[in-house]
């Protein structure tokens, strides 16, 4: 029994009124852990209760408080009838399980209902005493760390990467149970709410559980889904990458490593030796776009429920890659070769090399290949053991395999910015797996001491390296065209590279980035089972393809030449597949510059036609060219005379004695002398091609000040402000006319996005200039006639007029804002009053700094709020003097306002003040990235996972369908807010809304959503604070970070 | 097709300044479009007319919910639901209780009570304000008078904390919940030609020094009445007007000082004494509350109409008003010189401020 759980209720505040008859409540609370349950008082006739309970303390094992929720329950006494339930709180108390998380909860948190959205706040205090467990069987994980975040958490530095780790729980869905027809909507959705949280703290523990025993203590780029199955029940699963990370002791490195807020800079390393020639000798085209179409046609072959025979899948993929680099390398440096196969055999004892980061600490991604993904479709029947759920397991251990061979056949030992996905329609479901086949470096991935081997490991120049083919020229499955890099001339490069991971920090890259998208619809004939089942999967592989078309085209279309953070989301409805492909597109200065977009008529005869396409071609060029300028793409001109010269003698011999091909050589030539001649050809021979063409010059450009990207990170963009703005935006479409055409839909579908992008960059339009980052769009299909589409993403805003090489002066902009920030925070402080004691004595550094010097980290907080109270009552008191005067003299008024001594403003706020002992509000910043621009995250405090239901009977009343979903999303905000609050911390990085459902019923007056999502709470400091800082003691620093930042 | 849903929200709450105004001016999302269009909104950000109505209709409900909370402004600070940074607070608040004059000046010194609630449709199509926008300014008088009605301390100060207003919203308040406590009476039609801002000033004036807060600041009593001690001492100025000597010597004084500079002398020597007794006569009368409800009509109709007929300036009223009370004070003979300066203070400047065409 090696914990214990204390919980203390201290008060209510905006209770809702549950007596009619005297307007207040009696209100009373219930603490629930696991089935013990404990009681406050009822404290009568108040819609602002304080119990000022005893604590409550639960003594149980830390298999259950990883599982279970504390849940907290608020009713409303009554005499005579049954006691009414006001709403519940559920706290996932995992992040106090790790010592180096958070250490209480205390805070104020919305109480939730979900019939009635938020009802009031509770003021809870939550503390866990864990005693140390040394049983080795232990089923608990306590102390594993979790992060949402896909790269290595800002505050550590990674020891190990072990690998990946997966898992998923599967449950009978309570909506679905016959318990369910006599049962409240909101006893349904409570043991729904209430069966996902113990799913997730169950789910969360196991792959704890994992981690230990690979030796990590954290799961990085952790990923968590929920399958509604419907009938078949409700499967939990999630995806990680184990890791074991070291914390860095804070602030001295902060100290030395100011740049934080661009992560680009952060995990540069000085001193990347130059590869020694020939060792990838490997080479072959890799067009990623036809790596893709090619591995997806396989899945699609394999729907059926009985996992049908891998084999075939496997010999559709030539065994090639694997052997071709280890052996190439042998003859070039025995070495190198050899470690780099032990990197692989090391990579090979794991069932699978996957990894779902998406950025990596530097060298350690060596060579990308492509993109692999991978589909299936399955026919979902009731899972009947929920302890074994082995035919979900066998469903993805089967995309995983295949994933795997992918990533063989482009000569890559490894798969990175992993990801898997579903979509579920009726019985129907396409689960989906893709990443980039990657070659990664044994530095991260070995026991025993790396510095040695350090130094022998073949160190790519970091800007070109990663583009640099992992494949052999010869046994490239598909035709590519393949050059020198344009950047070290010496290994070949594909000319255009697809990946789904972040842009490598290091990465050459020209002019800025772009969101890139795809989008197709395509109508299929409603059937059932089977039936339905193969139509689908014969579907799938024109739809990626056709996806892929658009992608490259649109990527041409902007004069660029990669793509990253490609997602493909292919979405399932009863009468129609939805496929919406977003990346964010740039242009890497190591491939080739690519070519135009050259259209072909196949009836050259007549001539008005002619004329027509010569007319399209001019469209496109210029669109290319307007785009060029856009995005500051300004490729170098490539120079003759560098043919031939860098390029080592050896490799090309031993290039020819492998094969002697011509054509590559010829290629290569090509490309150096002349970029225009490897134009894209698109050929006009039917009328679908004419409307793709168009299709393709509607999409409009982004509004002057405006960028977009789905990545992390913006390429020529550096100089963030602190102004971000993270949003959620939903658009439901109701396609009336059923009989549309594939072209019809596709225009729809296209318009839907468009102008909802249109949209964001209009309501955004105050923070010009201004990048979307992260935008990341979910597409569903929840009716036969609906079509939605969420967006999750963050505006920030940066700097126009500084140039890059400024960094100096940047650094003073930014502190100079930072001060009059402060100045607004100092205002903002007293404004919402002192009493709470988590106000930031740091951030207001100017009369406060007595207070910052404080050696304890309790302490100065209560000084500064005594202070500020002495503050405030000094101004009161002034405030007083002055209006005696004005009360007593006869003069008029307007001259004696001026003996005021204090702006108007100040002074009514802190009266205002006074009269509300309420706290005040800290501020959470939330954004779906990994980091908070010109700031520094100083400590995780856990992961928020939260899963809420909302259900309505009266959704005219709310406002219809917009104002109920609305309600519904600020509400969500609100929690994931609070709770990060009641953690201690001020933000919310790597934010997701993973799942919003969302079902309605006008006619019945009914709506239902369900929605899912999670981040990592943590506690940042603003860099200029940190300098201001860096000279006190740390404890100081953690005190700053618990008050609000005001923005 | 149409668009089933749609919505926006950010983790900070996205309010549009613009906007807001439309809202609260009671438009509906459709008219709210149109303006924009027609102030340029198209213009902006490459944005069409679909963006613009989806923004507004978003914007809209935004506001919506937020009203509630608007309602009692301190939920503002407080709430968990919307992330809004104090400034935005602030401009929600203060743009909620703003409220157009005209409509101000019709409900003026009337009951809030809901009886008048239906002569908000006349309002709305006199005034030109839309009904929604009426409804709003009338509940937000209401409610702030319901709140401090019952409050001791300053009113002005009462209003600012509850409501969380500006100096200069919370002293025009104050002249409404003033006006509205007194009932004075301002719909006359000789009344007509007063602006809401007059009479804001003259309630200021009331409220600074004829109430019971105005003397003794440290005293808890409510500011909302004038101090009853103060009317039943004004009956002792009839002395100034009884007292034939005493009329007779103040007007001497005040000739001999204004003999030279003003235009209007002699005017002024032939109905001193009937000026001086309008104003002495009202003083005396006011510990009546109906005639305290008519102290501006009697303001009007007893002195500054009779001044206008003989084209009075401003400036040889402001010069006439000053000698006329401070020559008091050379009267021996009469000794309620606090209650007088207290008196005349107060309806000098409400005289100066009405007294205009």
């Amino acid at each position: 029994m090696p914990g214990k759980l204390k919980a203390k209720i201290v008060a209510g505040r905006h209770l809702p009124v549950m007596d009619r008859a005297s307007d207040l409540t009696d209100a009373f609370v219930e603490v629930k852990f696991g089935n013990t349950t404990f009681k406050t008082d009822v404290y009568p006739k108040s819609l602002n209760p304080q119990w000022n309970s005893e604590w409550f303390k639960f003594e149980v094992d830390d298999e259950d408080l990883q599982d279970e929720p504390l849940q907290i329950t608020v009713l409303d006494h009554d005499t005579y009838s049954a006691n009414d339930a006001i709403g519940k709180v559920y706290i996932d108390i995992d992040p106090l399980l790790c010592s180096e998380a958070a250490t209480v909860i205390s805070g104020w948190l919305p109480i939730y209902d979900t019939i009635h959205g938020i009802r009031g706040e509770i003021n809870v205090l939550v503390k866990v005493d864990l005693f140390n467990d040394l049983n080795r069987f232990r089923q608990s994980s306590c102390g594993v760390k979790f992060f949402c975040t896909t790269s290595i958490p800002r505050c550590y530095r990674a020891v190990m990467v072990h690998g990946f780790v997966e898992e998923l729980v599967v449950n009978e869905d309570p909506e679905y149970q016959w318990i369910d027809r006599i049962r409240t909507p909101r006893a349904s959705n409570e043991a729904r709410q209430r069966l996902i949280f113990l799913m997730s703290g169950e789910l969360q523990r196991k792959i704890g559980l994992k981690v230990l025993e690979m030796g990590g203590n954290a799961v990085v780029g952790y990923l968590q889904c929920f399958d509604l199955e419907g009938e078949s029940g409700l499967v939990v699963r999630a995806i990680g990458t184990a890791c074991t990370l070291e914390k860095i002791s804070t602030l001295p490195a902060t100290a030395t490593n100011p740049s934080n807020s661009s992560p680009s800079k952060d995990m540069k390393e000085p001193g990347f030796g130059e590869e020694a020639p020939g060792v990838p000798l490997s080479s072959g085209p890799p067009t990623p776009l036809r790596a893709q179409t090619f591995s997806s046609f396989s899945p699609s072959k394999s729907y059926s429920r009985q996992s049908s025979s891998s084999d075939t899948e496997l010999s559709l993929t030539p065994k090639t890659g694997m052997g071709s680099g280890g052996s190439a390398g042998k003859e070039a440096g025995p070495l190198k070769a050899l470690l780099r196969q032990q990197t692989q055999s090391a990579l090979e004892q794991r069932e699978y090399p996957f990894f779902t980061l998406t950025a990596f600490p530097s060298g350690f991604l060596l060579h990308v290949g492509g993109v692999v993904s991978a589909r299936s479709v399955k026919l979902l029947d009731r899972i009947h053991n929920p302890d074994e759920p082995e035919t979900r397991d066998a469903w993805w251990e089967e995309i995983r395999q295949e994933i795997k061979s992918h990533a063989k056949a482009l000569g890559c030992h490894a798969v990175v910015g992993y990801s898997e996905s579903t979509s579920i329609c009726e019985e129907v479901c396409i689960l989906s797996a893709s990443g980039t086949a990657a070659i990664l470096s044994s530095r991260f991935m070995q026991d025993g001491p790396l510095d040695t081997e350090h130094r022998f490991e073949e160190v790519v120049s970091p800007g070109c390296g990663f583009c640099h083919i992992p494949y052999d020229e010869l046994n490239i499955p598909f035709p590519a065209q393949l050059t020198y890099c344009y950047c070290c001339r010496r290994y070949k490069v594909p000319d255009v590279l697809f990946t789904t991971i972040d842009l490598p920090t290091e990465a050459n890259v020209n002019g800025k980035g772009c969101l890139i998208q795809a989008r197709l619809c395509r109508t299929k004939k409603k059937a059932q089972g089977e039936v339905n089942a193969t139509a689908i999967s014969n579907l799938l592989p024109f739809l990626e393809y056709e996806l892929h078309t658009q992608l490259m085209n649109k990527l041409k279309l902007r004069g660029m030449n990669a793509l990253f953070g490609l997602r493909i989301q292919i979405s399932v409805g009863e009468t129609m597949l939805l496929g919406l492909a977003s990346a964010t597109g740039v242009y890497l200065t190591a491939l080739p510059s690519p070519g135009g977009i050259q259209i072909a008529g196949k009836t050259p005869s007549d001539i008005t036609y002619e004329q027509h396409i010569s007319n399209m071609q001019k469209k496109i060029n210029d669109t290319i060219a307007k785009n060029k300028e856009l995005y500051e793409i300004n490729p170098p001109e490539v120079v003759e005379e560098i043919i031939g010269s860098p390029i080592p003698e050896p490799r090309q011999r031993s290039r020819l004695f492998r094969s002697h091909s011509e054509s590559s050589d010829e290629v290569s030539e090509l490309d150096l002398s002349h970029g225009k001649k490897d134009a894209f050809v698109l050929e006009i021979d039917d009328t679908d091609a004419v409307e793709d063409i168009h299709a393709l010059l509607t999409d409009s450009p982004t509004p002057a000040g405006f960028y977009s990207c789905n990545t992390e990170i913006m390429p020529g963009i550096q100089n963030w402000t602190s102004a971000i703005q993270m949003f959620t935006s939903v658009r439901v479409f109701r396609l009336n006319n059923v009989n549309l055409s594939n072209q019809g839909l596709n225009k729809i579908f296209s318009d839907l996005c468009e102008n909802l992008l249109k949209s964001l960059y209009f309501k955004l339009r105050s923070m010009v200039p201004c990048c979307l980052c992260h935008l990341n769009f979910t597409v569903a299909i929840p009716e036969d006639e609906l079509i939605q589409v969420a967006v999750t993403a963050v505006a920030m805003s940066f700097d126009k007029e500084q140039p890059l090489e400024n960094g100096k002066q940047s650094g003073e902009k930014t502190l100079k804002k930072a001060i009059t920030e402060n100045d607004e925070q100092l205002q903002f402080n007293l404004e919402l009053n002192a009493e709470t004691s988590s106000s930031n004595p740091l951030s207001s550094p100017k009369g406060l700094s007595e207070v910052g010097s404080h050696p304890s980290a309790r302490a100065p907080s209560v000084d500064y709020s005594s202070f500020a109270d002495r503050c405030s009552s000094w101004i009161e008191q002034l405030k007083l003097k002055a209006h005696t005067i004005r009360r007593g003299s006869v003069k008029t008024t307007s001259s004696l306002e001026k003996a005021s001594p204090l702006p108007e403003g100040r002074s009514r706020s802190l009266r205002s003040n006074r009269s509300y002992s309420g706290s005040s509000v800290a501020v959470v910043k939330m954004t779906p990235l990994s980091f908070i621009p010109g700031a520094k995250i100083i400590k995780y405090l856990g992961i928020i996972n939260m899963f809420f239901i909302r259900e309505t009977t009266s959704l005219r009343e709310e406002g219809g369908v917009s104002g109920f979903l609305h309600t519904f999303i600020a509400e969500v905000f609100a929690m994931v807010r609070a709770h990060v609050a009641a953690l201690g911390g001020n933000a919310v990085v790597s934010y997701s809304m993973k799942e919003c459902v969302f079902m309605e019923n006008p006619n019945k007056n009914q709506a239902q959503c369900l929605i899912n999502v999670s981040g990592d709470a943590v506690i940042f400091v603003r860099e200029s604070e940190l300098e201001l800082t860096s000279v006190q003691p740390q404890s100081a620093t953690t005190q700053t970070s618990n008050g609000g930042e005001g923005t | 097709m149409s668009m089933e849903l749609d919505v926006f929200v950010g983790n900070t709450t996205v309010l549009d300044e613009d906007v807001y105004q439309l809202w609260l001016d009671g438009h509906s999302v459709t008219d709210a479009v149109t303006i924009r269009v027609e102030a340029g909104a198209l213009q902006e950000c490459e944005a069409n007319a679909e963006v613009l109505h989806s923004d507004t209709m978003d914007q809209f409900r935004t506001f919506q919910m937020c009203e509630r909370l608007l309602q009692s402004p301190s939920k503002l600070a407080n709430q968990l639901l919307f992330q809004i940074p104090p400034h935005r607070q602030t401009m929600l608040i203060e743009r909620y209780y703003e409220f157009d004059s005209a409509f101000a000046r019709e409900v003026l010194g009337k009951k809030l009570s809901k009886g008048t609630k239906k002569d908000l449709d006349d309002i709305s199509s006199k005034t030109g304000i839309a009904l929604k926008s009426c409804r709003r300014q009338f509940d937000n008088f209401k409610r702030v008078f319901k709140v401090v009605e019952e409050l001791k301390g300053p009113l002005v100060e009462n209003i600012q904390r509850h409501f969380l207003l500006s100096d200069v919203l919370a002293r025009d308040y104050a002249a409404i919940v003033f006006f509205a406590n007194s009932r004075f009476e301002t719909g006359k039609r000789k009344l007509q030609y007063l602006s809401f801002q007059d009479f804001a000033f003259c309630a200021g004036q009331l409220i600074s020094y004829w109430t019971v807060g105005a003397v003794d600041n440290m005293m808890e009593d409510m500011d909302v009445d004038l101090e009853k001690e103060f009317l039943h001492d004004l009956k002792d100025l009839k002395v100034l007007v009884n007292d034939k000597d005493m009329l007779d010597q103040h007007k001497s004084l005040v000739c001999a000082q204004l003999r030279g500079k003003i235009k209007v002398f002699s005017e002024m020597e032939a109905s001193f004494k009937n000026l001086s007794r309008a104003l002495v006569n009202i003083a005396s009368k006011l510990t009546h509350t109906k005639d305290v409800r008519d102290l501006f009509i009697d303001l009007v109709e007893k002195f500054i109409e009779p001044c206008r007929s003989d084209k009075w300036t401003i400036g040889d009223l402001r010069l006439f008003l000053t000698h006329y009370s401070s020559s008091v004070h050379t009267l021996e003979a009469f000794r309620h010189q606090v209650i007088w300066d207290r008196y005349m203070g107060v309806i000098k400047s409400c005289i100066l401020k009405m007294y205009h065409d």
